[in-house]
């Protein structure tokens, strides 16, 4: 395909999908909203939507860092991972001393994410190992680094401290704090993404990597960096899903990567490098949200949920690939 | 493209040999063929049996041998088909996910009464439907494997889900479960260990003797170039995936059978064990690369890693640990010795230094940190 257009071309093709792709999901979100709420009127509630926010926090952090990866052409598996260990050191800290001021667990929790994201990200940009093999090592090590720190023992809810529980649902400025931190996330990355240099190069390296070479983008740096973010995200995450769930498992975030991937290609994201914005992505993790949340409203049996996801990524990629090659022969004439 | 090509120095010729399509490469002796990546795994294994059987009396134990080999068959099965995948260029995630669908099926159908045999059959059937798909995907409509095979990666093992539920099937006849847990007669060799080595001297054949296997270095190596010298490259591709979900439905007979029960969550992760014991076997990630011996060989160095570490006590999540590290070492290892030998002498030396120190010392940060929490914990516990 790139062969035949010039990049310039191609870039502006893909700008052109992911807009009708913005469109194309948020029209799909309502037209499921309207049947769900037509089936199960209680899905069309305050209360109710309040859940969906909930639940798709944590989910919309982790998927907009996964998704500054992606733009690069790499992918990290090991968000998961991340989650699952940050969340037992920091409910270790609690465990340990209560009286740990609350505030401080989220840079705390981001520090620990990031130093395993910069481990990703030295082996990926200065090591050269593909990313896909890179964080599929660290899935499995910093997985095996959970059992290996917790020994197998769990923290359940009585042992952490109250204060740090309402961390993430308290509501001291009428949205649940966790949904709020997602909200600033997003807006620093939407800030991030679109208007500073950096941000602008991490699209640049996508589309073209060799052009940004050349360009003077420092490449090697740009892919260092978006690993220590999505790091740094997955850290955050995991404060937020201990204070949430008010426990910390070797289980943790099991396969939670398969979701923010998920997340991020229903948003328009396009796994070969270059193309994905954050109103996407959100509106992705919100798709992704609604579905697990209507199907007990519509006493769907739980069970379909995985098979659905699935379903709904491939619909995904061939709806992209269908407007790709519309406008691409639109373009020709 | 060009740069993180793992193991590209040492298998070179090999690559510029599959560049060539019409012609075989010219006809080496089986000792020259067997390039430096397997002699250090050849190497890594040697070690590890001998330190194993220095540290524990029952690792030199032809009955525990031959009970842990079993363990490794359903991986093994696999991956025979992931080496044609990844040589290609491509990837597939699902397999393991598309195990569970095959062995649920089997399950729920034997459930309702259908004989084992008959549902078995139909297993297997819906394994290569379910490759099949994949290879629709990726061949004809041109997406990529990795979101493809993602995207079955989560339907195939709902599917599973949604047949079973929170159910087991069980209650299967014993000829059935001897593919898992029987012995071929008068020797200690379960039958699923022979079966593999059989298959793994087919796919072998097929991947370094035929035209077939050297379409699939072609296609890994340029595709383009391959399809415009007449070659039906997106035909061949469907066939590969098509394989690969066949065997992932043996692999799911297999597992099924030595469990001696079905259920949704059967076999899950183990795409991640398939595609490392691929890629530690030296077949690159980015296709044109790689020997089916190297694959066989890294799956033998981690099945014997494992068992050793067992026998030590270490947790399973802790032998994932020291296998996720042997996977990144062994590509990261060459890239790093080929930079510091390319760089020699550089200006940037002091600046590069300083940024070193840097990461290291977060890193230390990050580990006295590790151990001090931990001990606050686990220590007054």
């Amino acid at each position: 395909m790139s062969a035949q257009h010039p990049p310039a071309r191609r870039n502006n093709l893909l700008t052109l999908v992911a807009r009708y792709r913005e469109a194309g999901i948020a029209i799909f979100i309502l037209i499921l909203a309207v049947l769900v709420t037509l089936r199960a009127p209680a899905f069309l509630t305050l209360n109710n939507f309040r859940d969906i926010l909930l639940n798709i926090s944590i989910l919309s952090i982790v998927a907009l860092a996964q998704t500054m990866v992606i733009i690069t052409k790499g992918i990290d598996l090991s968000v998961g991972s991340i989650i699952g260990l940050v969340a037992m050191m920091v409910a270790f800290v609690f465990k340990a001393s209560p009286e740990f001021p609350v505030v401080l667990s989220l840079p705390l929790g981001m520090l620990l994410g990031a130093t395993l994201g910069a481990f990703n990200g030295l082996i990926i940009s200065y090591g050269r190992v593909p990313p896909i093999i890179a964080t599929l090592g660290t899935l499995s090590i910093y997985r095996g680094l959970v059992f290996f720190y917790s020994q197998g023992t769990w923290i359940n809810s009585f042992e952490l401290p109250a204060a740090f529980k309402q961390l993430s649902k308290g509501t001291p400025l009428g949205l649940p704090n966790m949904v709020i931190i997602a909200i600033l996330f997003a807006l620093a990355v939407y800030y991030f993404l679109n208007h500073t240099r950096t941000g602008r190069n991490i699209y640049a390296v996508g589309s073209n990597a060799e052009a940004a070479q050349m360009a003077g983008i420092p490449r090697q740096r740009i892919i260092f960096l978006v690993y220590v973010l999505t790091g740094l995200a997955a850290g955050l995450a995991a404060v937020l899903w201990v204070s949430r769930f008010e426990s910390a498992q070797t289980n943790t975030a099991l396969g939670f990567e398969l979701q923010t991937v998920a997340a991020s290609v229903v948003g328009g994201v396009s796994i070969s490098g270059g193309v994905g914005t954050v109103p996407g992505v959100l509106l992705g993790a919100l798709l992704l949200g609604m579905i697990d949340n209507s199907l007990p409203l519509l006493r769907i049996s739980p069970f379909w949920q995985l098979a659905l996801q699935g379903l709904l990524i491939l619909t995904a990629v061939v709806v992209d690939n269908l407007i790709l090659r519309r406008s691409q022969r639109r373009g020709r004439r | 493209m060009t740069e993180s090509r793992p193991n590209a120095a040492p298998q070179g010729a090999e690559r510029s040999a599959g560049a060539t399509i019409s012609a075989f490469p010219p006809r080496r002796s089986f000792l020259a063929r067997f390039q430096r990546w397997e002699w250090m795994l050849v190497g890594l294994i040697a070690l590890v049996v001998l330190l194993n059987s220095q540290l524990s009396p029952y690792f030199l134990d032809a009955r525990n041998l031959s009970r842990t080999s079993s363990d490794f068959m359903e991986i093994g099965l696999m991956m025979l088909p992931m080496v044609f995948i990844i040589i290609t260029g491509g990837i597939d995630l699902s397999v393991a996910s598309n195990l569970a669908m095959c062995a649920s099926f089997m399950g729920w159908l034997f459930m309702r009464g259908v004989p084992i045999w008959p549902a078995a059959l139909a297993a297997l059937l819906l394994g290569a439907l379910g490759g099949l798909f994949n290879g629709l995907l990726v061949a004809r409509v041109k997406l990529p494997p990795l979101v493809v095979t993602l995207g079955t990666y989560a339907f195939y093992r709902g599917v599973a889900y949604v047949l079973l539920g929170d159910q087991a099937a069980r209650g299967y006849p014993a000829s059935f479960t001897y593919i898992g847990q029987g012995k071929l007669p008068g020797t200690l060799i379960p039958f699923s260990v022979a079966l593999f080595i059989l298959l793994a001297i087919i796919f072998g054949l097929v991947l370094h003797r035929t035209s077939f296997g050297r379409t699939l270095f072609a296609i890994g190596n340029n595709e383009n170039a391959t399809a415009y010298s007449g070659v039906p490259v997106a035909r061949i591709k469907i066939i590969v995936y098509t394989i690969s979900g066949l065997m992932a439905g043996l692999a799911g007979l297999v597992l099924a059978a030595r469990f001696g029960s079905t259920r949704p969550d059967i076999g899950v992760g183990l795409e991640l064990a398939v595609i490392t014991a691929a890629v530690l076997g030296g077949v690159d990630i980015n296709g044109g690369i790689g020997t089916m011996g190297g694959a066989v060989l890294s799956l033998l160095l981690i099945g014997l890693l494992r068992f050793g570490m067992g026998l030590l006590n270490i947790q399973g999540q802790v032998q994932g640990m020291v296998i996720g590290l042997l996977l990144i070492l062994s590509i990261l290892l060459p890239n790093v010795a080929r930079t510091l030998s390319l760089r020699g002498g550089s200006t940037h030396q002091r600046g590069r230094l300083a940024t070193a120190a840097a990461v290291v010392a977060v890193f230390v940060l990050f580990g006295l940190f590790f151990f001090w929490s931990r001990a606050q914990v686990l220590g007054a516990g």
